[in-house]
């Protein structure tokens, strides 16, 4: 096992330097970054599908929130948001939220009361139309004044790292509240449940102009680590500056991934890691031997989206821009997915590896489509067919095509993974 | 009157076409749920690569000549059914029935369902580009304009051509599925799978034979969806995929396996959309004239922002999951 994992990550390795000697240094260096918050993200993932066999189908959400928090803490303050009304009216917003939320929860204790039955779901219904409506009253009003008065919300101008933080802590809260709602469901309703959470988060964050900008999009959002200005500042020339500013974040998302990886790897080593083994393999058994499988699962659930919220902050930190609209479930859920499966699920390393892998052949898919694309095009041209049209957007969709293809013939010929799961049996 | 016809235009004709897609399409769904137990996630490239042949289809008769009084997509919609069956018998024959002969867990299946979207979008992509296209460059798409001055109102009721024909062909499919399913040897069959698969095959079922005819109706159906959408709308790659979970949300809505279910939670949610989307104020814009100043209704006055408009799917979604797991009509349970 220990050979297979080293043979592959040579592999990866040489790949990698493949690729640098190919694409040139600054491309390769972008990717490799990305490449490491999807490994981030994809741990999470495994952390969930992995050891907890849970179904998690709305990653775009987690990315979304993790996204949005570093944007959020990050970006610099906006005066003219603090300097208007808008706090105040916020403010008011959030007593409405507070009041139409004692007012379901006064609702759903009616019984106490003596309200039963029928009458409690009238009730219930209805606190939960008025709360709306109360909140509504309020939010509306607030989010027209402040997008026409200051643009936005803005940032709290902190340090990203501490928006990465954010991010997963936004993440993990989001998690608990769909894992209460969504855990007790079967695993294709918790696919579905999951999915549509996401597609939620995603409409809310795309249109909420008042605090995200929309599909406006914010930009620039600050590095953690020094820009590639600041090193040309002080006398680097273009292309080296470029390199140490990448190399700098580069350090930075490998120390937070280390991190993890071994927090995760002690914790599944442990009883702990057993533990949700055994709920994950038969929970009914596991369940009569006292351990509480919805909490159990709940934490699971929240620790990995933790991971996502953290890989998505990271991701929107290095492209210096938080664009809504740019979220897709192809890109940011079925991608993630991908890498789990062809890495192979319940092996930290095995997911680390298909992330890096998947990650590269997707970025790599495009433009070896266009070449391939161009050579076609040589060739029909040269036998008289014409030349094939709009190869630029064609070449551009190739990628989900291969996506789709190393999906399927992963779940055919290696249903494991590439580095499966090492099941440990003590003698 | 005004007031009313406006409400019939923009909720009951708009959601009933939108429910009819919804219901065709997860008819299908909890169709293949039932027999095969698995949340067959690429009906979306089903519906939309059978609104794709009907396309090519329609082209290829434009070409020969042919002109008909109603659109050509519907009237080739038939033979694109057929196409449409064979793809996915083709589909499941590739990549479901290996799977599913090693024994494989209903998520992987829904895994490698992901796949085969991915990969049909793909080759949708790489041969129509990403563009729309229309059903109607060459013919003009009728508009009914029924006038109801007589009744009082300033607005006629409107209703396109393609609309009409969706809601006429939803419910003679509907009817013509209720009698295959309840009344037909293989129907029974069917039924009699979904309900439990060991004592259908034990009583002498050919479950073989049933698998191929639910993929058969479920992509005839899933075509017809796709096409109806296509000539209500334009056609472009990602027809259906952005649909696929309002539509999941109406099979789960009616209970996942329960094929009148799927129609209700089809229709309900259809329905639900445009309700929630509904402007009150253009209704209720008399009562201005009894109320106060201060009470004045506002220019807009809907349940729901119009951006949020598919979001209303997932929330019914997941208040159904809370509250009644099982869907409307109680789903299957394994």
């Amino acid at each position: 096992m220990i050979r297979r994992s080293l043979t592959l990550f040579a592999g990866l390795f040489v790949l990698i330097l493949v690729m640098g000697w190919a694409m040139g240094l600054p491309f390769t260096s972008s990717r490799l970054v990305e490449a490491t918050a999807y490994a981030l993200i994809a741990l999470g993932l495994n952390i969930q599908w992995g050891y907890g066999g849970l179904f998690n189908f709305g990653i775009m959400g987690f990315l979304m929130l993790g996204g949005f928090a570093v944007t959020f803490i990050s970006y610099p303050v906006n005066p003219q948001f603090w300097g208007s009304d808008g706090p105040w009216m916020l403010g008011r917003a959030l007593i409405a939220f507070g009041a139409g939320a004692l007012l379901v929860y006064g609702a759903r204790n009616s019984d106490k009361i003596g309200i039963r039955g029928g009458w409690k779901t009238f009730v219930t219904v209805l606190a939960w139309f008025v709360g709306y409506c109360v909140y509504r009253s309020q939010i509306d009003p607030a989010a027209a004044y402040i997008e026409a008065n200051a643009g936005f919300v803005g940032g709290l101008g902190g340090h990203p790292v501490l928006g990465w933080l954010f991010g997963g802590v936004l993440a993990a809260g989001v998690a608990f509240i769909v894992g209460k709602i969504a855990l007790g469901l079967r695993t294709d309703y918790l696919a579905i449940a999951t999915i549509g959470i996401s597609e939620i988060i995603r409409a809310l964050i795309k249109n909420m102009d008042w605090l995200t900008r929309g599909t406006l999009t914010v930009s620039p959002i600050p590095w953690p680590t020094p820009l590639p200005q600041a090193y040309q500042a002080s006398g680097s020339d273009q292309f080296s500056s470029l390199l140490l500013a990448r190399g700098g974040f580069l350090l930075l998302a490998l120390l937070v991934l280390g991190i993890a990886l071994w927090l995760i790897s002690r914790a599944y080593a442990g009883p702990w890691g057993r533990m949700m083994r055994s709920i994950r393999d038969n929970h009914i058994a596991a369940a009569s031997m006292g351990k509480n499988v919805t909490a159990r699962q709940l934490e699971i659930f929240v620790f990995g989206s933790v991971l996502m919220g953290i890989g998505g902050a990271m991701l929107v930190s290095f492209t210096q821009i938080f664009d809504p609209s740019s979220y897709q479930p192809i890109n940011h859920t079925f991608l993630i997915w991908v890498m789990i499966i062809v890495g192979g699920a319940g092996n930290n390393w095995g997911a680390v590896f298909g992330a890096v892998l998947i990650w590269l052949v997707w970025v790599v898919s495009e433009p070896l489509a266009r070449v391939i694309f161009d050579f076609a095009s040589n060739w029909s041209t040269n036998f008289g067919w014409g030349a094939i049209p709009e190869i630029e957007s064609r070449s551009a969709q190739m990628r989900v095509f291969v996506l789709g293809l190393v999906i399927t013939i992963a779940l055919r010929y290696a249903p494991k993974g590439l580095l499966p799961e090492v099941v440990r049996r003590d003698a | 009157m005004t007031e009313l016809v406006f409400f019939i235009n923009q909720v009951v004709i708009s959601g009933a076409v939108l429910g009819c897609i919804y219901a065709l399409g997860a008819v299908g769904i909890t169709l293949i749920f039932g027999i095969l137990r698995f949340a067959h996630f690429a009906h979306s490239e089903l519906m939309t690569s059978g609104a794709f042949f009907a396309f090519m289809l329609a082209a290829l008769f434009a070409s020969w000549g042919i002109v008909t009084p109603i659109p050509l997509g519907f009237v080739v919609l038939p033979l694109a059914m057929v196409m449409s069956a064979i793809f996915a018998l083709g589909i499941d024959k590739g990549f479901y029935a290996p799977l599913r002969k090693r024994g494989a867990k209903p998520v992987i299946l829904l895994i490698a369902s992901i796949g085969v979207t991915l990969m049909v979008q793909g080759l949708i992509r790489l041969f129509f580009g990403a563009g729309s296209y229309s059903f109607f460059e060459n013919e003009t798409k009728d508009i009914f304009r029924i006038d109801l001055a007589f009744l009082g109102s300033t607005r006629p009721l409107v209703i396109t051509e393609p609309q009409l024909l969706m809601i006429i062909v939803t419910v003679v499919s509907v009817l013509a599925l209720h009698f295959f399913l309840t009344r037909s040897r293989l129907g029974k069959a069917m039924r009699a799978m979904a309900d439990n698969p060991d004592l259908a095959q034990v009583s002498g079922i050919n479950t073989a034979l049933v698998v191929r005819v639910t993929w058969i109706v479920a992509g005839a159906l899933a075509c017809m969806a796709g096409t109806m959408l296509a000539l209500d709308v334009t056609l472009k790659p990602d027809l259906a995929f952005n649909i696929i979970i309002p539509i999941f949300a109406a099979a789960i809505v009616g209970g996942l396996g329960q094929a009148y279910g799927a129609i209700a939670g089809g229709l309900l949610i259809g329905f639900a959309e445009s309700l929630a989307v509904f402007n009150w104020t253009m209704v209720l814009r008399p009562l201005n004239a009894v109320l106060p100043e201060f009470a004045q209704l506002p220019a807009t006055l809907s349940l729901v922002p119009t951006e949020y408009k598919l979001t209303v799917a997932f929330v019914i979604l997941v208040v159904v999951l809370l509250v009644r797991p099982t869907g409307i009509f109680k789903g299957a349970s394994s």
